[in-house]
């Protein structure tokens, strides 16, 4: 494969050693209100003090329950929102600091679930992929053919796609656009928010392949936020569990899915559907539904729907535990000085 | 299983559409039938014709832009020479269906208790009282906390699993002897897909109706199927029982399909992914319509429709390749 950048890619600033993107105590409250004239004013604690590093060329990925946070998280790392409070550094530069907004968003690309959505339905593919590069200076011409270098590389024929409009494509070549036009600037870290989620498998198996192959070829670092664990288990290197906007357990995907350390990355690997009609699922591992971080539970958010849930739980909050191997886990029941009665040490 | 007459048969199923683009041929020809208290699975990918399939066993196509054709029996009743009002008495008491999106089926006016009091005094001669009865009954069954309470909720105020056992409700309101499944629990997170799994297998066990389950994911089919029919551009390529078509499928698309859902012991290698697209309903190849994405094409492939093969172990494959019983 070759690669024609129009634009260089970003400089390696900081080395190797340096994490590409390090977030600290990343926060977002959003005020909603109540029912009725003089309903309160409420907040939900959409993301409420994340705290994670990210390597070069490495896929971390997000799981969790719908409304726990995963898509404003993203937002918050592409500065489409404004952070309530925490800080992020992007190889070795403070965002908003050193490195400006404008040239973050060089470096960091998003991908979203609705292929359509995210898609000019006025313009032609060959005019939605060069707007980004005419507007950072590219010439138009240049910035056309590399558009035309782009769907080739996304698996598309661009004789044939350029001038057509997204509602004349599939969902799938669709979202391959949305990819070549996530790349046109050349970016170091792209965000995909369930970007395969919405597409049947067939075709989800393809842009995975390709997925794959274009971290290689354009050296990237991903964040692949998914509801599917099989799908994150496949694609990535490490995996952070996100509840009611904390994060209670990050590490190694293989440690992750061999022996899951939170209640609730237990109980949410244990509702994974059987592919196998002889071994079926015979209990269900937590009742009820996510509940909304508006108000959530103090302490520990999961301890209402946790069958290990003890009176520490509701009054502290518990802290990450490092578990060794980069595996960490925010659970009273991994810390002995918790005061949690089946609290155990991991050594 | 004594009785040896199906409670649902189809023969020859062809559902055409007329759109502005042509004739979109969304249901092929297809064959199954489906027992006393058997879990039938659809599986397929968008826009294979599952939903299709299930709206014509309910007779709700539009009738004036669908060109229906084939028989449908239910309970040994011909489903399309009935009239309209025999078919109302049929939909809710005999066949009724859940769906994705719960605000499908229910209406966000009424409140629980009153759309399962209404339609179980529409269906059978009984009083208001009893009718209320029932659907207290109806909501502990589906393992709605606060039942009682509840009843009096309007749809907006639950949360989105209880939604979907409201409406599962609603549907056995007046014990069915089917009820047809449409992608029930893909909107649903993991941990909520899963109870709701529970409960249909626990209600279908408990009132040993019929399930007609339609869905993409094989999971789905895994944790729920006795027969399995993958459906291919408005075709059943494969039917058997779910152990013979899960674990060892035989129809290219079939072996495909699970070949790129991913699963655990895929990492770091790379997908079989199936190349190419589903084919465009409106101009169908005379052959096989899976022959241009399918490894395996030959000569024969496009020439006509693959035959209908019967292999040793009793399943039916839709395919040139497929070995005949002996
Ligand atoms: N613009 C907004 N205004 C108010 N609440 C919001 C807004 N965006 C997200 N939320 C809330 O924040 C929570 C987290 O949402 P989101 O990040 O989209 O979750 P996820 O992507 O994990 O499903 C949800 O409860 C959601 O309702
Ligand atoms: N009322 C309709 N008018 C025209 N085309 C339709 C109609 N309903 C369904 N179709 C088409 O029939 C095909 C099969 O649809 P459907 O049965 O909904 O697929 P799925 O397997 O995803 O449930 C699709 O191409 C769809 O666009
Ligand atoms: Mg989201
Ligand atoms: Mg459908």
């Amino acid at each position: 494969m070759t690669v024609v950048h129009t634009l260089p890619p970003a400089p390696d600033v900081g080395g190797p050693a340096e994490p590409l993107l390090k977030v600290e105590g990343l926060t977002k409250h959003f005020p909603v209100r109540g029912t009725g004239f003089f309903a309160p004013k409420l907040v939900a604690r959409a993301v409420d003090g994340i705290t994670f590093s990210i390597a070069k060329g490495e896929t971390l990925g997000v799981v969790g329950e719908s409304g726990c946070g995963k898509s404003t998280t993203a937002r918050l790392l592409m500065r489409l929102i404004e952070p309530d409070s925490g800080s992020m550094i992007f190889d070795g530069e403070l965002v908003g600091g050193e490195l400006s907004l404008r040239d973050l968003r060089r470096r960091m690309q998003m991908v979203f679930q609705d292929s359509y959505a995210s898609l000019n339905p006025r313009l032609t593919i060959a005019d939605s992929l060069a707007f980004a590069p005419v507007v950072h200076g590219i010439p138009h011409g240049e910035a056309m053919a590399a558009a035309a270098d782009l769907l080739e590389q996304v698996g598309l024929d661009s004789a044939t796609v350029l001038g057509r409009y997204p509602h004349q494509l599939s969902g799938g070549q669709r979202q391959r656009i949305n990819i070549a036009r996530a790349l046109a600037l050349h970016p170091r870290l792209v965000i995909l928010d369930e970007a395969v989620s919405a597409l049947d498998k067939s075709v989800e198996a393809q842009v995975l392949n390709l997925l794959v192959d274009l971290k290689r070829s354009f050296d990237l670092t991903y964040i692949f936020i998914s509801h599917d664990l099989n799908v994150v288990h496949y694609i990535a290197d490490r995996a952070m569990v996100m509840y009611l906007g904390k994060i209670v357990e990050l590490g190694p995907v293989d440690r992750i899915y061999a022996a899951p350390a939170h209640p609730y990355t237990r109980a949410l690997f244990s509702a994974r559907l059987s592919s196998d009609p002889e071994r079926r699922t015979v209990a269900v591992a937590i009742e009820g539904d996510p509940p909304n971080p508006i108000n959530p539970p103090s302490g520990c958010r999961f301890r209402t729907r946790c069958p290990m849930a003890a009176e520490v739980c509701a009054a502290h909050e518990p802290a990450a535990i490092d578990l060794g191997f980069g595996h960490s886990v925010a659970c009273h029941l991994h810390d002995p000085a918790s005061g949690h009665a089946e609290a155990r040490a991991h050594v | 299983m004594s009785d040896p007459t199906p409670l649902l048969s189809v023969t020859g199923l062809n559902v055409a559409f007329q759109t502005p683009r042509g004739t979109a041929q969304a249901v092929n020809g297809i064959d199954f039938t489906l027992a006393r208290g058997e879990v039938l699975c659809l599986l397929g990918e968008s826009g294979s014709g599952k939903s299709v399939t299930l709206r014509a066993l309910m007779r709700l196509l539009p009738e004036q832009r669908s060109r229906i054709s084939g028989r449908v029996t239910i309970a040994g009743e011909d489903l399309y020479g009935l009239p309209e009002r025999r078919v109302e008495d049929l939909r809710g008491k005999v066949v009724s269906m859940v769906f994705q999106e719960p605000m499908l089926a229910l209406d966000p006016v009424y409140t629980i208790g009153a759309q399962i009091a209404e339609t179980i005094v529409r269906h059978e001669r009984v009083s208001k009282a009893e009718a209320g009865r029932r659907a207290l009954e109806l909501l502990e069954k589906v393992q709605i906390p606060s039942a009682k309470r509840r009843l009096e909720a309007y749809p907006h105020e639950m949360s989105g699993g209880m939604r979907q056992r409201a409406m599962i409700a609603l549907a056995l309101a007046c014990n069915p002897a089917i009820l047809l499944a449409d992608e029930p629990t893909t909107a649903l997170d993991a941990t909520v897909q899963m109870q709701v799994l529970l409960l249909l297998r626990r209600l279908q066990a408990e009132t040993g109706m019929a399930v007609i389950m339609v869905t993409h994911d094989i999971g789905v089919a895994a944790e729920t199927a006795d027969r399995v029919a993958v459906m291919y551009a408005g075709r059943i390529v494969e039917q058997g029982t779910a152990a013979q078509v899960l674990k060892t499928p035989q129809h290219p698309y079939a072996t495909g399909l699970f070949a790129s859902t991913v699963h655990a012991g895929l990492k770091d290698r790379r997908l079989d992914a199936i190349p190419g697209a589903p084919p465009d309903l409106t101009a169908l190849p005379p052959g096989c319509a899976f022959a241009p994405r399918c490894a395996r094409r030959r000569e024969a492939c496009d020439v006509g429709q693959p035959p209908k093969i019967r292999m040793a172990d009793a399943r039916e494959v839709l395919c040139v390749d497929a070995v005949a019983a002996g």
